[in-house]
């Protein structure tokens, strides 16, 4: 099978970057109806449901770019990561803590101007995402502890500090629900209903708000740093061969460090998206896998802006569609979703070599045949 | 006296608790030595918790319900292997693949088949693996120190328990001296060279993972019908991560990798014992903070007060035969 030698530079972009994640998409999703089967549902009407949740109706397209919106911030905090072959699994985390930052921020400093208010905000999730991921980072390019554990450990001890922090120093005293007081209703960040009339829509209630076009500029901001600035190509080579980044005189230290808190400044935002724009409160366990759920976009989207946006939508459609399959299908819960993104991982992740040799072979003898026709 | 059997009965529950942590840091050896990272841990152990509960409750005997677990678990290692050895996939990727997949997967069946709670049903007697006592237990109990040690300490476990201790000796006979652990070791440390040799080194990361299949299915069944008698959402709750540390920080080693996991199982057991009581000077510490201490434990242990862990030189790499 791996015996298929390819010219990879006689492959067009459009195979190797298109053609061959849509085949390992259609894998995982082929594979993932099999398991919709094996829970006792049809798979065929869980499609339909999916497509009629998050495009069927206004309301459910919002849902389905809100979602958006979290997966691009935890996309792209996989994908910085990656390209400086670092695993930041604790985007859940940093999300978390992330989400700490934009309250406190908030909560202290709204007496300033509102758009002020919410530039610390953004600011405030940034750099406690950054924070939390400093440490794992610290400590993979100080005494080589593996970053995946790290990470994953500071997942669990972020979930400890956060239920610590609701429960016994900022819960919201009146209730006995373990959440923070509502943040003042001037510096919520303006949701799409108000925006609505503006389109000529009517909407009842949404969650998509402004910070999805911050996710659009995240984007941006990302495909600039990687690509064309000197710190991005510093730690792409780090990612490449850091024996050869060494020699170029490049540092590892500083190019890992910088590379994960770039990361969990990025998982961070999430914080802005929820607490800002959605519940204005800090609730327990908010991430709600969102962090996980970032892997599989990054690794679908091959880890590039251009790729991670489409990507993220899909998810938006899987993740929305997705709460309208378990309401309508008493078989499946939310967990089948998460398998999914399993599967997606492994297809488009572990797996994107599977065909990956006679796709390209088939289409560089075709074009050869073209050009000697 | 109170003194003494509080002491009895910390090293028990840390002995109880250390059992996944052994099973699954032996199974890592395994995975990691022949040059195959191995984060997996969890997921595998939390498949085979589902399927022990789900195979005993329908089979009616715990014996059958592990044998599915580690027909699956050898699956899901030759799943990874399919990935990351023959397809030559990223092994962190396909592990973290493997890990939420099994996350969703168990819960969304487990609902699916028994509703909505994501639990299984709760096994009764015939249907999970019960506590032994080792003979003359209870006549023994009161001489004092021997006593203790034998009544209270080394009777009264699940099977696994004694499993765990003695898998220690032979996966140490195994990987350091029989011919099979030394191409093992070979492989994860310079693969080409046990090529040239004649070996095949698919072969052997193959039958690597599958030991390490089995292995780690013990860990799930000790957790799902044993010290509970039934399987729930994420009830691995990170031991494959705490393994993996542990044997990180035992170096690769079985001896040492034992130590560390029991370091685990009794900053555990102290933890539960923490809980609610109130320090001097600290006063009561809060019981969200005492939870988080064994994986602040496994940060620092990581960390490494004992000097940067070394792996296997091979490891992560995928082997690639004619350059």
């Amino acid at each position: 099978m791996s015996n298929i030698v390819v010219d990879k530079s006689k492959v067009p972009w459009w195979v190797s970057n298109v053609i061959v994640p849509l085949v390992n998409l259609t894998l995982a999703l082929l594979v993932s109806g099999l398991f919709v089967f094996i829970a006792g549902e049809n798979p065929i009407e869980a499609v339909k449901l999916i497509i009629y949740g998050s495009f069927g109706y206004i309301q459910g397209f919002a849902y389905t770019l809100y979602y958006t919106t979290n997966f691009i911030f935890t996309g792209l905090a996989f994908a910085v990561a990656f390209h400086c072959r670092l695993f930041n699994i604790g985007g859940e985390g940093q999300a978390y803590i992330g989400g700490l930052g934009v309250f406190l921020v908030a909560i202290n400093l709204s007496f300033l101007p509102v758009p002020i208010v919410w530039l610390l905000a953004i600011f405030g999730a940034f750099l406690f995402g950054a924070a939390w991921a400093y440490i794992p980072a610290y400590l993979q390019s100080k005494r080589g502890s593996h970053v995946v554990i790290t990470t994953i450990m500071f997942n669990f001890i972020a979930s400890s500090l956060m239920i610590f922090l609701l429960v016994d120093v900022i819960r919201d005293t009146n209730q006995m629900a373990p959440h923070t007081v509502k943040l003042p209703e001037e510096i919520w960040l303006p949701s799409f209903e108000a925006f609505s009339g503006i389109l000529g829509i009517k909407i009842r209630y949404s969650p998509l708000n402004l910070t999805f076009l911050l996710a659009i500029a995240s984007l941006f901001f990302v495909w600039f740093l990687v690509w064309k600035t000197k710190w991005g190509y510093e730690m792409r080579a780090v990612g490449h061969n850091t024996q050869a980044a060494i020699y170029a005189g490049i540092s590892p230290h500083k190019n890992i460090i910088i590379a994960m808190c770039i990361s969990g400044g990025l998982a961070g935002l999430l914080g802005v998206n929820e607490i800002l724009g959605v519940s204005h409160k800090i609730q327990a366990g908010f991430p709600a896998g969102y962090g996980f759920t970032g892997i599989a976009v990054a690794l679908m989207g091959r880890n590039h802006p251009i790729g991670i946006l489409p990507a993220a939508f899909l998810f938006g459609i899987l993740y929305q569609g997705g709460s309208e399959v378990t309401f309508e299908m008493p078989n499946i819960t939310r967990y089948m979703f998460v398998a999914v993104q399993g599967l997606i991982i492994l297809f488009s992740g572990a797996l994107e070599n599977l065909f990956r040799p006679q796709i390209e072979s088939f289409f560089v003898r075709r074009l050869n045949r073209e050009v000697n026709a | 006296m109170e003194f003494l059997s509080d002491i009895a009965s910390l090293i028990n529950s840390t002995l109880r608790i250390s059992t996944p942590l052994v099973f699954a840091a032996m199974a890592g050896i395994f995975a990691e030595r022949s040059g195959v990272i191995d984060f997996s841990l969890e997921g595998k152990m939390l498949m085979a918790a589902f399927v022990a509960a789900v195979g005993s409750y329908y089979l009616g005997n715990p014996w059958l319900g592990l044998l599915l677990a580690i027909i699956v678990c050898v699956c899901l290692s030759m799943l990874h292997g399919f990935a990351s050895v023959t397809h030559k996939g990223d092994q962190v990727v396909s592990c973290v693949a493997i890990n939420i997949l099994i996350i969703g997967l168990t819960t969304a069946l487990a609902a699916a088949w028994f509703g909505q709670a994501g639990l299984t049903p709760t096994l009764n007697e015939d249907q999970r693996f019960l506590e032994i006592h080792l003979p003359f237990a209870d006549a023994l109990r009161d001489i004092p120190v021997i006593g203790t040690l034998y009544s209270d300490i080394l009777s009264g476990h699940y099977v696994f328990v004694y499993l765990a201790y003695l898998s220690v000796p032979l996966v140490f006979w195994i990987v350091f001296k029989t011919s099979f652990g030394l191409r093992l070791r070979a492989v994860g440390e310079n693969p080409s060279a046990v090529d040239t040799a004649g070996i095949n080194v698919f072969t052997m990361r193959y039958k690597a993972l599958a030991i390490n299949g089995v292995l780690i299915a013990f860990a799930g069944a000790h957790l799902s019908t044993a010290v509970n008698a039934n399987f729930f959402r994420e009830m691995s709750a990170g031991r494959g991560y705490l393994a993996l540390a542990a044997m990180i920080f035992g170096k690769w080693h079985p001896k040492t990798a034992l130590i560390a996991c029991l370091l685990f199982g009794f900053t555990d057991a102290l933890q539960i014992r923490l809980q609610g009581v109130e320090l001097p000077a600290i006063g009561e510490i809060p019981v969200q903070l005492i939870q988080a201490l064994p994986y602040i434990l496994t940060v620092v242990l990581l960390a490494g007060f004992v000097g940067k862990a070394i792996a296997p030189n091979a490891i992560g790499q995928p082997y690639i035969k004619e350059r």
